[in-house]
């Protein structure tokens, strides 16, 4: 019997069309947009101006706190302008637009594709580097992979957890970075373990992709402390505390941090990119982005500089097909729908979705008949139903005793309903306000 | 014989002794309430809409009767009628306030603003709010899914079909602001009703660059600062590429509503102008168009 966490959880079709297309490099775009926030925290604030020359992997904006990262220049060329750009969020975000002219990288850039094992770096220098280079979380949440590797004072990290779950229906990127950047993603997670200092790292891989567990169970055999964990299919299994409770049985207590049940989990994607920053000295400019879709004539996964337009990436793919009703950034189940196709890949796209007609729209909404699969579905054993109905009500101290705040976003609960409830909208809504009650009161 | 009067006696006795427990309690416990609260209680509409930002009327009135200056406190509902006569009853001064109005401050409509994508989550302006900026390019502007109207207790708001926008019947309006709170994109402002309810505004909230806002919108404030320089009575300021008439200073002399290159300045209740040749917009509004 294969692990997968204790409550809750859907089974979407999977769907992983572009499963077996390798990363493919994405030419260079004309002119990129890259937005100063990419991450959670505080926006980077820019350092460069009109005009300014910049190479590939240059710092064009300075961290803005310690819950911040740097962000570099992810090609070469002129800063055209520093202005507003529409991004993924909906809203037009201040960014750094940059006209590539030719690709110079920065010279302390080791670009060589041989593989470095040796690490050199001691465990502080090892955070101070990927805090350096701008690495985040790439799985989606673009929490700042530095801030993770620093645990609080009085908290000991027993165990490193790494992310290759990819539960997402459609999405790919993770499943061809384990497949083709194997050795390269052991050698992260290996500096990974020397930054936290421990001696143990789990790689959780959902059961649908056997061509990567096999792989990297060959990769881990001869050395010590890795391990390749194969777990049950089940959404949103790659959600962090659903994923910690499905590899090691730990339940993080509500409103509490993964380190406090003494683990630490990151992607697989952030550890391939902290391999690079720390042995090739290479800042996060690139990431693998899937560009899929029923519809899509070739389905695929790119390497493409950040601040490329998705509009270049579909192109790429075949172009946007007919009979397109929705353009999506991100997975099926926690993605949003993208207003523009000029919006520019950031370090949080891991995919575009395009999805038909057919698929597209939502479905008219009726009324709640207390069926409760929200509450079966729900992986943080919440009722999602209430929580609606609270949120819209405005009975925001009834929602916080009934731990909204709790809720992940993984909209398992609207996926379930049999009368297409907005359930996650509003309680989207409601844990906005309450979370901002909770910080007026602190 | 003797059973009934026992009975009867017993009864009185203890009905006596009841009494007295009673008496002596309330006396205990007495909690003294000005009988004023009650009589400004009634002088109050009893709206419970909490315009005055008190939780209702009731509350309202027992601060009024604590207060030794009531010059801050207003009833939007009633007006200065009934301030005044609650003044009379609590002996105490009232300030003059002007009547208010709710003002809609877009005016995006369906041509004016063409939709570049398509909402479909649930019909509630927060809930977009919270998911992005709205199915037009400019970011500032109205949803149209009605949460203002929805707000208000005094049915003086509607949703225009054909515009998408909200319309205020100016009537009906109360000035409690509770559309005002209610608005993610704080469009709707309470504004000086005016003499004759005439007022002039912006209608636009549009912080983005000149460019950018007339793409999204062709009558958006695109802070070109040409109704600053006219103004004789500073009464416009320039803020973020968007203008805003202080309505305080403005003496509603009308001199910028032409000069505006967008239309994005409205006049409401005017008489209509004298056509000029060269001037060909004159906007001359009727209270319903209040948008």
């Amino acid at each position: 019997m294969l692990k997968t966490f204790s409550i809750g959880g859907i089974h979407p079709a999977d769907r992983k069309l572009s499963a077996g297309k390798s990363i493919e490099m994405l030419p260079l775009p004309k002119r990129v947009a890259v937005p100063i926030a990419q991450h959670i925290g505080a926006p980077a604030k820019p350092e460069v101006k009109k005009g300014d020359l910049v190479k590939t992997g240059q710092v064009i904006a300075k961290t803005g706190g310690f819950v911040s990262a740097n962000i570099h220049s992810p090609v070469s060329g002129k800063i055209f302008k520093l202005d507003e750009v529409v991004d993924a969020s909906g809203y037009r975000k201040p960014s750094i637009i940059i006209d590539v002219d030719g690709d110079e990288w920065d010279e302390n850039i080791d670009r060589s594709e041989t593989l470095n094992t040796d690490i050199t770096l001691s465990s502080e220098d090892i955070i101070k580097k990927v805090g350096e280079m701008g690495i985040v979380g790439m799985g989606g949440a673009t929490f700042p992979a530095h801030v993770k590797l620093s645990p609080p004072p009085g908290k000991k990290c027993d165990i490193l957890i790494i992310n290759g779950v990819e539960c997402e229906p459609f999405l790919t990127s993770d499943h061809r970075v384990m497949l083709e950047k194997g050795d390269e993603l052991i050698v992260g997670i290996r500096i990974l373990m020397k930054a936290l200092k421990v001696d143990k790292a789990v790689i959780g891989i959902e059961n649908n992709k056997p061509d990567a567990i096999q792989h990297l169970k060959k990769l881990t055999s001869q050395k010590s402390g890795i391990e390749v964990q194969p777990l049950k299919v089940q959404y949103p299994q790659g959600g962090e505390k659903q994923l910690i409770d499905a590899v090691i049985g730990r339940q993080v207590p509500s409103g509490k941090l993964p380190i406090e049940v003494g683990a630490v989990v990151h992607n697989v994607g952030t550890a391939y990119a902290i391999y690079e920053a720390v042995q090739k000295n290479k800042p996060l400019v690139e990431r693998v982005v899937t560009v899929t879709g029923p519809g899509v004539t070739k389905p695929g996964n790119f390497l493409a500089r950040i601040g490329t337009p998705v509009s270049q990436l579909i192109e790429a793919a075949g172009g946007l097909p007919d009979n397109t009703g929705k353009v999506v950034g991100g997975g099926p189940m926690m993605g949003k729908a993208l207003t523009n196709l000029d919006v520019p890949v950031t370090k949080g796209s891991s995919g575009i979705l395009i999805l038909p007609h057919e698929e597209a729209h939502r479905k008219p909404v009726e009324n709640c008949i207390r069926c409760s699969k929200c509450i079966s579905a729900c992986p943080m054993g919440l009722e999602p139903y209430l929580l609606m109905i609270e949120s819209e009500k405005e009975l925001l101290d009834r929602a916080e005793d009934d731990n909204i705040m709790d809720c992940i976003e993984c909209g398992s609960c609207s996926f379930t309903c049999p009368a297409n409830r907005p359930l996650l909208d509003y309680i989207r809504l409601g844990k906005g306000k309450v979370g901002q009650i909770i910080r007026n009161r602190n | 014989m003797s059973v009934v009067l026992i009975t009867i006696l017993t009864l009185a006795g203890l009905g006596a002794l009841a009494a007295v427990i009673l008496y002596l309690a309330s006396q205990k416990f007495k909690v003294f309430e000005d009988p004023r609260i009650d009589q400004v209680e009634e002088a109050l509409p009893a709206a419970n809409c909490g315009g005055c930002g008190f939780p209702g009327c009731r509350a309202f009135a027992e601060a009024l009767v604590k207060a030794d200056d009531i010059s801050d406190l207003n009833c939007p509902v009633g007006g200065p009628d009934i301030m005044e006569k609650v003044a009379d009853i609590l002996g105490k001064e009232v300030a003059k306030t002007d009547p208010m109005v709710a003002v809609v401050r877009c005016n995006g409509t369906c041509e004016n603003r063409p939709r570049v994508n398509q909402y479909e989550g649930a019909t509630s302006c927060a809930v977009a709010g919270a998911l992005y900026g709205g199915e037009t390019g400019c970011s500032y502007g109205c949803y149209g899914l009605g949460d203002c109207v929805e707000a208000c207790d005094f049915d003086a708001m509607y949703m225009d079909k054909e515009t998408g926008l909200p319309v205020i019947i100016e009537d009906n309006c109360v000035a409690c602001g509770a559309c005002v709170d209610e608005c993610p994109k704080d469009i709707i402002e309470l504004r000086k009703k005016g003499p004759k309810s005439r007022r002039i505004f912006i209608s636009c909230v549009n912080q983005d660059k000149g460019a950018v806002a007339k793409k999204a919108c062709s009558v958006a404030c695109i802070g070109c600062g040409k109704c600053v320089k006219i103004c004789p009575f500073d009464a416009i300021t320039m803020e973020n590429n968007l203008a805003y008439i202080d309505y305080e200073k403005c003496k509603l002399c009308r001199k910028c509503v032409p000069e505006c290159p967008t239309n994005a300045i409205h006049e409401l209740n005017f008489p209509p102008r004298k056509p000029k040749p060269e001037k060909k917009e004159a906007p001359a509004k009727s209270p319903e168009s209040s948008k």
